[in-house]
């Protein structure tokens, strides 16, 4: 039998829950004392006898099974506020990429219709009997000829010294705009000048620069209010030298 | 086993408590007795520890947590309102009894796992519970003490009858098969 004053702690002491002190001292006290040391030596193996024998059942795979269903199969961890931080520009820039995709789509296609509506004035112009209403190499001539029936007016180049000639001009209409349509000839290749007013036509909000459309080489910008198209099926360097010459005069 | 000590909302409720599923089926076997209902125990356990996860505060003893759930379940079930006897709690307060007859240990070794198992089938429930978390989960007196929603002192005070009480049914069986 344990010393009285150990008798009530060796349990606590097996179950390591004995303050340091008393560890102390009661690792001080065992060696002198086979009492005390066969009472702890019998309590450490029953402790484990119980350890041993009472891990005995164990659950069946169904169970364990049957219990993921009700939790949630995936641990769910709370998204942590630097997502969230995270997660608002990310959806900011995919917004703006689609917008931006969308709108340059809509641009694309607004901007190919124009062409091809332009493309069509070209050709039904050349394919007419009567591809110009003033007949005219004079741009002094044509110019004047268009007061009245455009509400705006624009100046033409001189086109001395250079392979251009004016044949003339007509009346035109983009998107229910009124607008010049000038034809100029370069090696037997006629090229069609459209000027509109800037505001005025759909067609003129249109990005400027060279543009490759329907086959024809076309260029367009905007001067002083107007916009200006040049296209017809002759090779690049003709285009943006007529346009050149009529920015020039602009 | 040391239980993280994480805000609940960043640690997953599974996390924390499917680790403790083969451990809380045993125990929920040992108190009922039955496969079946310890499997329902089990169940009803994880169920209802989902349904008040986000009122278990954090940094509080997740594992205990989970055996007061058990424990509670199993002693509102049929099985449970049955076999809990109710123990003097007068004498686990009183000063803790001094004798304690040596040498046992020869007894001990002799006695087999079967033996233990059997022992402890035949302890009261309230004894077998608290041996088994003490010595199978290893837990802390503090632990027991919220796993079974009693003071520390009653925990030390009830862990010494219990291990007396299987002492004398080891002890018992033993001068039986020797008495054959």
């Amino acid at each position: 039998m344990a010393c009285d004053q150990w008798q009530g702690k060796l349990d606590a002491y097996v179950d390591g829950e004995l303050d340091p002190a008393e560890v102390r001292a009661l690792g001080a006290h065992l060696p002198g004392c086979p009492t005390c040391a066969a009472d702890i030596l019998e309590r450490v193996q029953l402790k484990r006898s119980v350890h041993t024998a009472g891990k005995r059942y164990a659950a069946s795979p169904e169970l364990r099974n049957r219990i993921s269903k009700i939790i949630p199969a995936k641990p769910r961890r709370q998204m942590g506020w630097y997502w969230q931080i995270l997660a608002i520009p990310a959806l900011l820039l995919l917004f703006i990429s689609v917008a931006v995709n969308f709108y340059m789509g809509r641009e694309s296609a607004r901007r190919q219709r124009v062409y091809s509506e332009l493309a069509d004035l070209h050709v039904a112009a050349l394919a007419s009997a009567l591809p110009v209403d003033v007949i005219s190499t004079d741009r002094h001539t044509v110019k004047p000829w268009f007061q009245g029936k455009i509400p705006f007016t624009f100046n033409l180049p001189e086109l001395q010294g250079s392979p251009f000639t004016l044949i003339g001009g007509r009346v035109t209409y983009l998107a229910q705009a009124p607008g010049a349509h000038l034809i100029y000839q370069v090696r037997k290749h006629e090229i069609s000048v459209f000027i509109f007013q800037e505001f005025g036509a759909d067609a003129a909000n249109l990005p400027s620069g060279p543009v490759h459309a329907v086959s024809f080489n076309a260029e367009s910008w905007t001067q002083n209010g107007l916009r200006y198209f040049v296209i017809g099926d002759t090779g690049r360097e003709d285009i943006l030298a007529l346009s050149k010459l009529l920015r020039d005069a602009g | 086993m040391k239980v993280p000590e994480q805000p609940v909302s960043a640690v997953a409720f599974d996390e924390l408590a499917m680790p403790l599923f083969d451990q809380l089926y045993n125990f929920a076997r040992w108190l009922t007795q039955d496969t079946a209902e310890a499997e329902d125990l089990v169940q009803e356990t994880y169920t209802k520890a989902l349904r008040g996860f986000s009122s278990f505060q954090a940094g509080t003893n997740f594992r205990a947590w989970m055996y007061r759930i058990l424990r509670n379940s199993f002693l509102s079930s049929r099985t449970g309102l049955k076999v809990t006897v109710a123990l003097d709690e007068g004498a686990d307060e009183s000063v803790l009894p001094a004798e304690h007859a040596t040498p046992e240990s020869i007894l001990i070794e002799q006695a087999n796992r079967e033996a233990v198992q059997q022992a402890l089938s035949d302890l009261p429930v309230p004894f077998r519970e608290i041996l088994l978390l003490c010595e199978v989960e290893e837990m802390s007196y503090q632990e027991i003490a919220e796993a079974l929603s009693i003071p520390i002192g009653t925990v030390m005070s009830r862990l010494f009858r219990a291990r007396k009480a299987l002492r004398d049914l080891l002890r018992r069986q033993q001068g039986g098969r020797h008495g054959m």
